[in-house]
């Protein structure tokens, strides 16, 4: 029997454009209706019209998580980034205030000729401050820094019903710890405020150490651990985890030959040339090095040149230079393909790590599928509820999308489980394979209580990212 | 390549090409959902569907320029058929025009119901496969959108923008795996043609149908007449000088 179609009770779905949004990664993508609100009170009536339409919703920043938390297949897209205003800037204490779609770039552009620098950064300078917040990154230093939520002030979280919260270390305090690394999922960010670290120059002391071994890569971490502001190793996974560390140092008042110069946003530029051809244009030429025998001859190289090095030799650098590496070469996720790429990213405690990551490096090996990098950090615990911050290390493998997906996201579970039986944890704004058993084997009771607070701000259970489909699919 | 659609949803069903090219769709052995706005039709056309030997069979009375049903219907389709790998915009209108007629009415209507309502559907159906990496688009449009005749100014203007939205989506699409067919008819023995003066070359709606499905099997993003041969007409219409085409009664 025909089924009479209804008059549309929904201007949303009807009105609104729809979008394919992907991931960053573009391995994960779905078409979703899309919209971008202008200010709190745009984003206050969207929200209340997707509860009466019962349109579930996710809210994306710049597009940088790698899986699937900024989309909403068949949902609403919240796009944020045009709420992009600094509210306030204190120069004195080192205090911002702006809506959510500021973007990093956008703040250290502003402060860093104040002296000011944020005190947690991504690999790159575009993320959003409310995609830093819902997804509590973290950067080189999170052995010493922590994640970025811990140099939040204070945030106005918008929730489904229409209530604007401030959430401070005071007032919602539970909400507070459970909103940053929240993935969005608690309500929408709307303001936040941050505390940034005074900076006396605009450039980091660094220095490249080579290890021979994953063994001496923990050595060398563990030696230089008290002393580093920033620590980051990359590892040649074809060579069973021998690879560079890059420690780097603020420079005090005194250390910097250039001094207060150095800050000025003009000297924070990355270089417009990579070996003489145009940045923009690199991507294009990187497809064959990310194939299998094209990483293994490029991290070859790469560690050959690193082992080189004189030992002890050291250089300056930008700040920015230093610390958005991935932003050197723009696009540089397109040449992995139309397939795209994941990202694994693996959070061991440290008595386990000396055994779970040679393990993972060779269960890649064995599978065929060996990441094109590796990149090591050590990290310390935080307060959060849904946190990755662990006392250990993090292992991020980047893997090129096969033909045969399954294959991947076999291997991608196969090293997770690996994880979990170790008592490790995951980054949200990494994965895009983890299942529901997966995510509440590692993160029991902790997901019992954000689950516990989401039902009682999220009754319907509005908010609910493609990622959240599938980590919470059977727990919520 | 020849693909095979498991999951259709054709839309303009209830007669002519659109309800043969369902039918053949549920011979092939496909789940057909068929939207139509005559609901007196569509039970006849269910029932047709399942005669057919379709593993499954929907239908939903809807007028195509109800622009504003269509997101909740298309949603409603792809639940009821457990996702979509071919969407077929089938309806149109062709009201009799005289040569010396001016009727906005008549003219909105064509566009309304042959142009604005392929969009309202098929900008559904372009996010949706090119988030799933795949499907199917095929427009039915017509050898009519290939010259401004004299005989149906807005016939043919919605058929020819039609035929230019189509080819923008394919442009857009192809690289997301999406396969984007147009298929334009000539003369088909259906009620829209029934009647009229000077037909000739005319063919079933079923011949059109099987026609249509053998371009969109190819997945090769086709553009292609039905039958064949109206190609070598195009070709000449296409090329013939404005002042030799306005002399010819077309």
């Amino acid at each position: 029997m025909a089924a009479p179609a209804r008059a549309s009770s929904s201007p949303l779905r009807a009105a609104a454009p729809r979008r394919v949004l992907e991931g960053f990664g573009r391995a994960l993508r779905s078409a979703s209706v899309y919209a971008a609100p202008r200010d709190a009170e745009e984003l206050a009536l969207l929200l209340r019209r997707a509860a009466e339409e019962r349109l579930p919703v996710a809210f994306r920043g710049s597009g940088r998580s790698y899986g699937d938390p900024a989309l909403s297949s068949g949902g609403l897209v919240i796009d944020l980034t045009g709420m992009a205003r600094m509210l306030s800037w204190d120069p004195v204490n080192g205090i911002l205030e702006a809506e959510p779609g500021l973007t990093i770039e956008g703040v250290w552009r502003r402060t860093i000729e104040d002296g000011y620098w944020p005190a947690v950064v991504p690999g790159t300078m575009f993320p959003t401050l409310g995609g830093c917040l819902g997804m509590n990154i973290h950067g080189k230093n999170n052995f010493r820094a922590g994640t970025f939520g811990e140099h939040v002030l204070d945030f106005d979280l918008l929730t489904v019903g229409g209530q604007l919260l401030r959430c401070s270390r005071d007032e919602h305090r539970e909400l507070f710890h459970a909103a940053i690394g929240g993935a969005g999922l608690l309500g929408a960010i709307s303001r936040v405020r941050l505390k940034l670290k005074r900076v006396e120059s605009g450039r980091v002391r660094v220095e490249p150490l080579a290890a021979r071994s994953l063994g001496e890569m923990f050595d060398r971490f563990e030696e230089r651990l008290p002393v580093a502001d920033y620590l980051v190793g990359w590892l040649d996974c074809w060579g069973g985890g021998r690879g560079q560390i890059h420690q780097a140092n603020y420079l005090h008042d005194g250390e910097d030959p250039e001094g207060r110069a150095s800050l000025h946003v003009e000297r924070q530029g990355l270089p417009p040339r990579i070996l003489g051809f145009p940045r923009s244009l690199i991507w294009r030429f990187m497809g064959p090095m990310l194939s299998q025998p094209g990483t293994r001859a490029v991290n070859f190289a790469k560690y050959t040149l690193a082992s080189w090095e004189k030992p002890g030799k050291t250089f300056l650098q930008s700040l920015v230079a230093f610390s958005f590496l991935l932003d050197y070469v723009p696009n540089w996720q397109l040449a992995y393909g139309e397939r795209g790429f994941i990202q694994v990213q693996l959070f061991v405690p440290d008595e386990a790590v000396r055994l779970v990551l040679p393990e993972v490096l060779r269960r890649c090996r064995e599978r065929g599928l060996v990441s094109s990098l590796g990149v090591l950090k050590r990290h310390r615990p935080d307060p959060f509820l849904l946190t990755h911050g662990l006392d250990g290390w993090s292992l991020a493998l980047d893997f090129q999308v096969p033909k045969n997906r399954e294959r991947l996201w076999d291997l991608g579970r196969e090293i997770s489980a690996r994880v979990i039986d170790a008592g490790g944890r995951f980054y949200l704004a990494k994965d895009a394979i983890l299942r529901p058993e997966d995510f509440q084997a590692a993160y029991d009771p902790r997901l019992a209580a954000f689950l516990t607070l989401k039902r009682r701000l999220d009754p319907q259970g509005l908010l609910m990212s493609d990622q959240a489909r599938r980590l919470l699919g059977a727990s919520d | 390549m020849s693909l095979s659609f498991k999951k259709a949803l054709v839309i303009g069903a209830s007669s002519g090409i659109g309800e043969a090219t369902a039918v053949a769709l549920a011979r092939s052995g496909a789940a057909v959902a068929v939207v139509a706005r005559r609901a007196e039709h569509l039970a006849a056309v269910e029932a047709a569907l399942r005669q057919a030997g379709g593993p499954a069979a929907f239908s939903y009375a809807h007028d195509v320029t109800a622009y504003a049903e269509v997101p909740e219907l298309f949603e409603q389709v792809v639940r009821d058929l457990g996702g979509l790998d071919l969407v077929v915009y089938a309806a149109g209108v062709m009201p009799e025009v005289e040569v010396n007629e001016y009727s906005f009415e008549k003219d909105r209507a064509m566009v309304e119901v042959n142009l604005l309502g392929a969009m309202a559907w098929l900008n559904l159906a372009a996010p949706y496969f090119a988030a799933q990496r795949g499907g199917t688009i095929l427009g039915v449009s017509s050898i009519a959108g290939e010259r401004g005749r004299r005989g149906n100014p807005a016939y043919c203007t919605s058929k020819a923008a039609f035929t230019t939205y189509l080819e923008s989506l394919r442009n857009r699409l192809a690289v997301q795996g999406v396969n984007v067919v147009t298929a334009k008819p000539g003369f088909v023995d259906t009620a829209m043609t029934r009647g009229k003066p000077g037909l000739f070359w005319l063919v079933s709606p079923a011949q059109a149908a099987e026609r249509m499905l053998s371009l969109a099997r190819r997945g090769s993003s086709a553009t292609g007449f039905v039958p064949w041969r109206w190609s070598l007409v195009a070709l000449i219409v296409r090329n013939l000088p404005s002042f030799v085409f306005r002399r010819l009664s077309l």
